[in-house]
């Protein structure tokens, strides 16, 4: 059993609505998986159904193999969106509370309760009540919450919305961390740059339906356009431009650079390799610029989401 | 089970150790006692006014049944004329005159009766005078008439029928009155109850849903627990304000009536002293007697048990309709408009028992209430002391 969490063809309607359309996903074990759409794309609804906190239409959830069962939610800790805790409860008996609703004992609780006070160094917290922590303390709070019955898969429902950049640190080492101890991470977003950081793979929601899965890698080399950024040390550049375009289609590029040298973008046809073209540029110019353009998460997710458009 | 035991530990100890919770469950008593106070030491230092009233007494038949009292002298004036009479009266600041004319025929004689004093007297002063004086010359005029008064007086029967029921089972008019005033305060508890507790519980549970924290709680706990949790723990915090309530407030009375010396008794003084005069005193008391008789006498186990289970289900079912509006709506403003329907069984309940159980408990109109579950309650609460609570017969 590879994958912990499998979704078979889960849908969901609101009404006429059609929140989700025939939705697969598969989560390997171990992986932290990221999933994708824009806003209102069905992210939080198929979260809300894994979490048993809706049921879907038709479809079926596994966990570990076994349908979906009550049970099951002491084995996924789950931070939602729209973050809350109970405002005139202290910091200390609410967590405990919560983590007694998950299944710990209280004991066990208070040790590991202590342990992660201690690893985000909010100890002095215990006494205080959430109406008098900042946002993102109370934040903090939420994630102890979320992880503290150490659950096989955990859900992220945009985890750094409202953290600076240091405690977005944290919680991002910490979420490396979990997934190191072996959980399994869900990671919904619309931030890409966290999930060219943290993801291994990705699903892409757009409106209902799933548009694109697959190993973050995978798709990026599905994405490539096989073009490279080269930056020349060159006497006469029109001149050298031409030469270039004889043999390969180029565009004018633009990347930083400490010499005022001919920047291009040169495709490359399928058939051609790197080294080619690398012979080919040494021969005729000095050579201190030579990159692959790789797609990034945001070009995907543009590109992919303006496509299914079309 | 586990989880519905966490939650409502939670809901009732995070309401208990509330400090608005823990302010008005001392001070609302407290409040309420100060105003009890307030409103004796008034009416007392209002009835506490001694009286002297003068009687110009020209006919001669009358001035000898009015005896001084502690809190009212009556002073007989003599040879004076009326005018010289009032003046007199005013100039010594006297609650007033009483004047009766002379003559022979007493219709004539009452006919000419009046009352003078500057300022408006006192209603239930007037009609104890009034009272006095018919009685007085009903018997002078018997006696013209050849009646022997004494006679009349022998001769009266008072009655009190005794009823008992086809088992055996002996009540009297007094019984029920008794019967009757306590249903009408349980129901009317359960009432108060539901209004004052039953928002309670509306709010606890849109708390998870302004605090957002809902997400979190539904994922880990079914929702039918979350609000069981609730309704329990919300309703055990007020059972425990109410008894708190009852026992501070009867604490307090005591204290208070111990350090200001208000006592009920003498708190009325002056027209308890003329409600005993007017009615026989004999009969009044054989009546407390009767009361207090039918009070010892009540079903206790049988009331106790009646109360507990129309309490706690009335209370169950009101309070799942608050929670259900809660749980509709999104904020506190929204629920205004829900309020209605509720309140509308509630207080149809409250008049049907009032005017409807009273006359008949046992009518068509009573009985129909009685089976409607959302007056059930207060209804049932009303009549079940007098129904012989036969378990399930009625």
């Amino acid at each position: 059993m590879n994958n912990l969490l499998v979704a078979n063809s889960v849908s969901k309607n609101f009404g006429d609505f059609k929140a989700l359309n025939n939705v697969s996903i598969e989560v390997p074990k171990g992986s932290i998986f990221g999933l994708l759409g824009p806003n209102g794309a069905g992210k939080t609804t198929l979260i809300r159904i894994i979490n048993q906190i809706t049921m879907p239409d038709t479809g079926n959830v596994f966990l570990d193999g076994e349908p979906l069962k009550a049970h099951h939610i002491q084995d996924i800790g789950y931070l939602p969106e729209e973050r809350g805790l109970y405002k005139s409860m202290k910091v200390g008996e609410q967590v405990l509370y919560l983590a007694q609703l998950k299944g710990l004992s209280k004991a066990e609780a208070k040790k590991r309760l202590k342990f992660w006070f201690e690893k985000l160094e909010i100890g002095d917290w215990w006494d205080k009540k959430i109406q008098e922590l900042s946002k993102g303390m109370a934040q903090k709070i939420q994630f102890v919450v979320t992880v503290l019955h150490q659950p096989k898969l955990l859900i992220f429902d945009e985890p750094f919305s409202g953290f600076d950049p240091i405690n977005a640190n944290l919680i991002k080492d910490q979420i490396l961390q979990l997934r190191e101890d072996g959980a399994t991470v869900i990671f919904a977003t619309h931030r890409m740059e966290s999930v060219e950081e943290l993801c291994d793979h990705i699903a892409l929601i757009h409106k209902s339906n799933k548009i694109l899965d697959g190993k973050l890698q995978d798709i990026k080399r599905q994405y490539k356009t096989n073009t490279f950024e080269v930056g020349l040390v060159a006497s006469n550049e029109t001149q050298l431009t031409q030469i270039i375009n004889e043999k390969f289609e180029t565009a004018p590029a633009n990347f930083k650079s400490l010499n005022n040298d001919l920047k291009l973008n040169i495709k490359l046809k399928p058939s051609e390799s790197s080294n080619n073209l690398l012979s080919f540029l040494t021969s005729i110019a000095q050579v201190n610029h030579f990159n692959e353009l790789i797609p990034s998460a945001n070009d995907i997710f543009i590109q992919t989401v303006e496509n299914s458009k079309s | 089970m586990n989880h519905l035991s966490l939650i409502i530990k939670r809901e009732y100890l995070t309401k208990v150790k509330n400090k608005s919770f823990i302010i008005m469950t001392i001070l609302s008593p407290m409040i309420m006692i100060a105003l009890i106070a307030v409103v004796a030491y008034l009416s007392q230092l209002n009835n506490n006014k001694e009286r002297t009233i003068s009687i110009l007494d020209e006919s001669g038949l009358v001035s000898s049944i009015f005896k001084n009292t502690e809190y009212t002298t009556y002073t007989i004036l003599k040879d004076l004329s009326l005018d010289e009479a009032k003046d007199l009266v005013e100039e010594k600041e006297e609650y007033g005159l009483l004047y009766i004319a002379s003559g022979t025929d007493i219709n004539d004689i009452a006919k000419t009766i009046k009352f003078y004093s500057q300022d408006t007297p006192s209603l239930t002063f007037l009609s104890s005078l009034e009272t006095k004086l018919e009685r007085k010359l009903t018997d002078l005029k018997l006696q013209q008439d050849g009646v022997d008064t004494d006679k009349i007086k022998a001769s009266r029967t008072s009655i009190d029928i005794a009823q008992e029921s086809y088992e055996g089972e002996k009540t009297s008019k007094i019984d029920n009155i008794v019967k009757l005033a306590f249903g009408g305060i349980a129901g009317y508890l359960l009432f108060m109850f539901i209004i004052i507790y039953g928002n309670m519980i509306m709010r606890s549970v849109i708390e998870e849903k302004t605090s957002r924290i809902i997400e979190i709680i539904i994922s880990s706990v079914k929702p039918i627990q979350l609000m069981m949790g609730k309704i329990i723990g919300t309703s055990l915090a007020g059972i425990t304000q109410f008894v708190v309530w009852i026992i501070l407030g009867s604490v307090l009375m005591v204290i208070v009536s111990a350090i200001f010396g208000i006592n009920m008794s003498e708190m009325q003084a002056p027209q308890q002293e003329m409600m005993q005069q007017a009615m026989a005193s004999q009969d009044m008391q054989m009546q407390a007697q009767q009361m207090i008789a039918a009070i010892y006498n009540l079903p206790l186990t049988n009331m106790i048990i009646a109360f507990v289970l129309f309490f706690v289900g009335g209370y169950l079912l009101y309070s799942s309709l608050y929670a259900a509006i809660g749980a509709a709506v999104d904020n506190e403003t929204d629920t205004q408009q829900f309020m209605m329907p509720i309140l509308m069984p509630l207080i149809l309940a409250v008049y049907v028992g009032i005017f409807t159980v009273i006359e008949d408990p046992h009518g068509t109109v009573s009985t129909v209430f009685s089976f409607i579950p959302l007056t059930s309650p207060v209804v049932m609460l009303m009549r079940i002391f007098l129904l012989g609570f036969h378990y399930g017969n009625n």
